[in-house]
């Protein structure tokens, strides 16, 4: 009777989700509701856990649990740890969502909703959580090792040194372009600057408060900074109206970016307690809540979405970033469906907390679910606007023209009617000068997120409050991962270059700590000066740079993935791998020739920098063209690197199959749990 | 009843452990140490060692 009524109840899942999905991926011409997107992705994810995850936990993985884990071999109280898996879960999920899953579906709406919702479904259920879970369980099998050390291992020295050098470059074209988006939500924003400047007094108190008053009591002084950054919101409301503060207040982009560059070279120097950790803890306290919010908002006003379910923008002239609907809004997104990123964290801390190798699915497949509706919570923040005003706010000065008449001429010409009154109106409610070109994703999510909450919690009125809280939250989040991805890039280079001379190598010793923060720094500090100046916003070279970079990423980890169960001999069931790889590879590939050979300058670097030195020679131009040119050698650096990987994995992958190689799996041996003995 | 009590301690573990809360207490339980302005410097010490090498996503 209870399988009758389980059955019955998946079939009512089933339907509903081809329901949903049928009416997102049909309905045209009329505006959908929020919920559709909702019930289907609810559907989706419970479908693709419950059957998906399982078949792959039992026919492929064959998860164990009775084999101990490295938590409990190796537990030393300090990074081996048994830890309740709802803990582990929260903690992963913590580590894995950062401002990706927010940005990438908000610059992808300009293709509509469709995409961008069909490739985070599928892309999350059937790549991106698949690689998150299968990782996990085999750094859990290697005692916690990470991702590059099993590239090594299983795909031959290339591969770890491929997996290496994809990281710090990705490290450093990500922290260029969430730097850049910080930039662009606060340039000329008086209210929003004040409210993250005040953000690094909060922190630094926080910081005093755990270490002097009461050492240890994080959640306390979260509560108490989060009570702080509310007022400072208050607060940056009157600064933005007084006549005398809010000039000091009110920034261009490059100074922005200078002052963003000196802050992340502090943070990154000065002790992790006194700013950088206090940051983080708000920062995640700020987001869970956010997050949890976001959602209950969503789902008690199920508002309308008024972007189309595709717009003319397949066709690659968006305003938002240049290239056709494929392959660009696949690497676009890629937090929300899959990211490569995610190997690095399920081969970092999680592996050594997890108790039971069954705990890995829930873990690993579990909390991807959790940040691809993130992602489908973004992709209804950008759709709720008027798409007029959406496209109005995202797209650079570069597209539409510098004045609110050209913007809204050309915006309104395209069959998105705007009209500058309606922008002047949003500006006033926001309380911003203006919301024209305010590239970057950000911005237009805010006044998404505001727009969804202002429809009950305070109405209009309030409506420049939520606006400035969802800012900060961003732009909190993203220093967050600006401060410690600085720190982690250090310490990669530290340890590098600690080969080559000792004392660079360690921590502690101040010279090589200002020296390699001064390096990481700068390197970012390059791309995000780049992009300050970049007339197309930077974002339209910026974001599918890094996009590619984290694809490429994961397509190394798919590889390491698909290594593995070849060697375990499961091949016939190595498609779960290898799909996801063959769509990556033909995604990035593609994606990696369109933007260092394509013909239109406003995709191709190459052809960008041509169409540059065509033009009359500056020192303006002349930076231009090189820019162009260091990106272009950058994507094709990245990609040669890959495709080494792949020859390499493909060599081993045809020598266990034809038998000219042993499938030796380097695992560490069963060891049976003692948890099964003492619970009884 | 006890099922909310036990969610309500799950979540409070959670967020003892995202917040590190739950890692001072086991430094101090490691180091037998009471908790004090040098304990909690000699904690973020050993942090640095190992949470702040771990990458953070995008």
């Amino acid at each position: 009777m209870k399988s009758l009524l389980s059955t019955l109840a998946w079939v009512a899942v089933s339907l509903l989700a081809a329901a949903a999905v049928g009416v997102v991926a049909v309905h045209r011409g009329e505006p959908i509701n929020a919920l559709w997107l909702v019930a289907g992705a609810t559907c989706c994810y419970a479908l693709g856990y419950r059957f998906y995850s399982k078949f792959i936990a039992a026919k492929i993985l064959a998860l164990d649990a009775l084999r101990a884990t490295p938590a409990e071999r190796l537990e030393n109280g300090r990074d081996f740890l048994v830890t309740n898996k709802w803990v582990v879960f929260g903690h992963h999920f913590a580590a894995i969502a950062g401002p990706g899953p927010l940005v990438g579906p908000v610059l992808a709406a300009q293709f509509g909703y469709l995409p961008g919702t069909l490739w985070v479904l599928a892309g999350a259920v059937f790549a991106g959580c698949v690689q998150d879970f299968v990782i996990l369980l085999f750094s859990v099998r290697r005692d916690g090792k990470s991702l590059t050390e099993m590239a090594k291992e299983e795909t031959g020295v290339i591969g770890g040194i491929v997996a290496y050098a994809s990281v710090v470059v990705i490290l450093i074209i990500l922290l260029a372009v969430i730097a850049l988006v910080v930039v662009n939500a606060l340039k000329d924003s008086p209210w929003g600057t004040f409210t993250i400047g005040m953000t690094i007094p909060i922190a630094l108190l926080m910081g005093l408060y755990l270490r002097r008053i009461r050492p240890g009591r994080v959640l306390e002084v979260s509560v108490l900074g989060f009570v702080l950054v509310l007022l400072a919101i208050w607060g940056g409301q009157l600064i933005s109206q007084s006549q005398t503060l809010a000039p000091v207040f009110t920034l261009r982009a490059p100074t922005l970016a200078i002052l963003i560059i000196v802050y992340a070279f502090a943070a990154s120097a000065v002790p992790v307690w006194l700013l950088l950790a206090p940051r983080d803890y708000l920062s995640t306290f700020v987001k869970l809540g956010t997050v949890g919010i976001l959602a209950i908002g969503i789902v008690v006003m199920h508002p309308t979405l008024h972007m189309p379910a595709l717009t003319r923008f397949v066709d690659g002239t968006g305003p938002v970033f240049a290239g056709k609907i494929f392959p660009f809004a696949f690497i676009t997104i890629a937090c929300g469906a899959i990211s490569g990123f995610h190997s690095l964290i399920s081969s970092g801390t999680t592996p050594k907390l997890i108790a039971r190798e069954t705990e890995t699915r829930m873990v690993g497949y579990g909390a991807m679910m959790a940040e691809s509706a993130v992602a489908v919570m973004a992709i209804i923040a950008a759709c709720v606007l008027q798409p007029g005003v959406y496209f109005a706010i995202n797209s650079p000065a570069g597209v539409v023209g510098s004045t609110a008449a050209a913007a809204t001429s050309t915006i309104s010409n395209w069959g998105f009617p705007v009209t500058g009154a309606d922008m002047q109106a949003l500006a006033a409610a926001v309380g911003e000068k203006t919301l024209f070109n305010r590239t970057g994703g950000a911005p237009a999510f805010a006044v998404g997120m505001a727009h969804i909450f202002s429809q009950s919690l305070g109405g209009t009125e309030v409506m420049a409050l939520w606006y400035h809280f969802a800012v900060m939250f961003e732009a909190l989040f993203i220093l967050t991962i600006l401060d410690a991805g600085t720190r982690v890039a250090r310490f990669m280079i530290q340890d590098a270059l600690g080969h080559i001379y000792k004392p660079l190598g360690r921590t502690s010793w101040y010279p090589s700590i200002i020296a390699t923060s001064a390096l990481i720094v700068a390197l970012w500090g390059f791309f995000l000066w780049q992009g300050v100046k970049d007339p197309l916003g930077g974002i339209n070279s910026l974001w599918p740079l890094f996009g590619i970079a984290n694809q490429l990423l994961a397509t190394v980890a798919l590889c390491v993935a698909t290594t593995i169960i070849i060697k375990m001999h499961r091949t016939k069931y190595a498609a779960i791998t290898l799909v996801p790889l063959a769509w990556l590879v033909a995604v990035t590939f593609t994606a990696s020739w369109h933007k260092i050979f394509d013909s239109n300058p406003k995709v191709g670097f190459l052809a960008q920098a041509h169409a540059l030195a065509a033009g009359p020679a500056t020192a303006a131009t002349a930076r231009l063209i090189f820019n162009n040119q260091l990106d272009a050698a950058v994507t094709a650096m990245l990609v040669v690197m890959v495709t080494l990987v792949l020859v390499e994995s493909v060599r081993q992958w045809v020598g266990v199959l034809t038998g000219s190689r042993e499938a030796r799996i380097i695992e560490t041996p069963f060891v049976m749990t003692r948890l099964v003995e003492e619970k009884g | 009843m006890t099922r909310i009590t036990r969610a309500l301690a799950i979540l409070r573990a959670v967020l003892r452990e995202i917040f590190d809360e739950a890692a001072y207490q086991r430094f101090l339980c490691r180091t037998h140490a009471a908790s004090s302005p040098d304990a909690y410097a000699a904690f973020w010490r050993e942090r640095e060692a190992t949470k702040l090498r771990q990458h953070r996503c995008c």
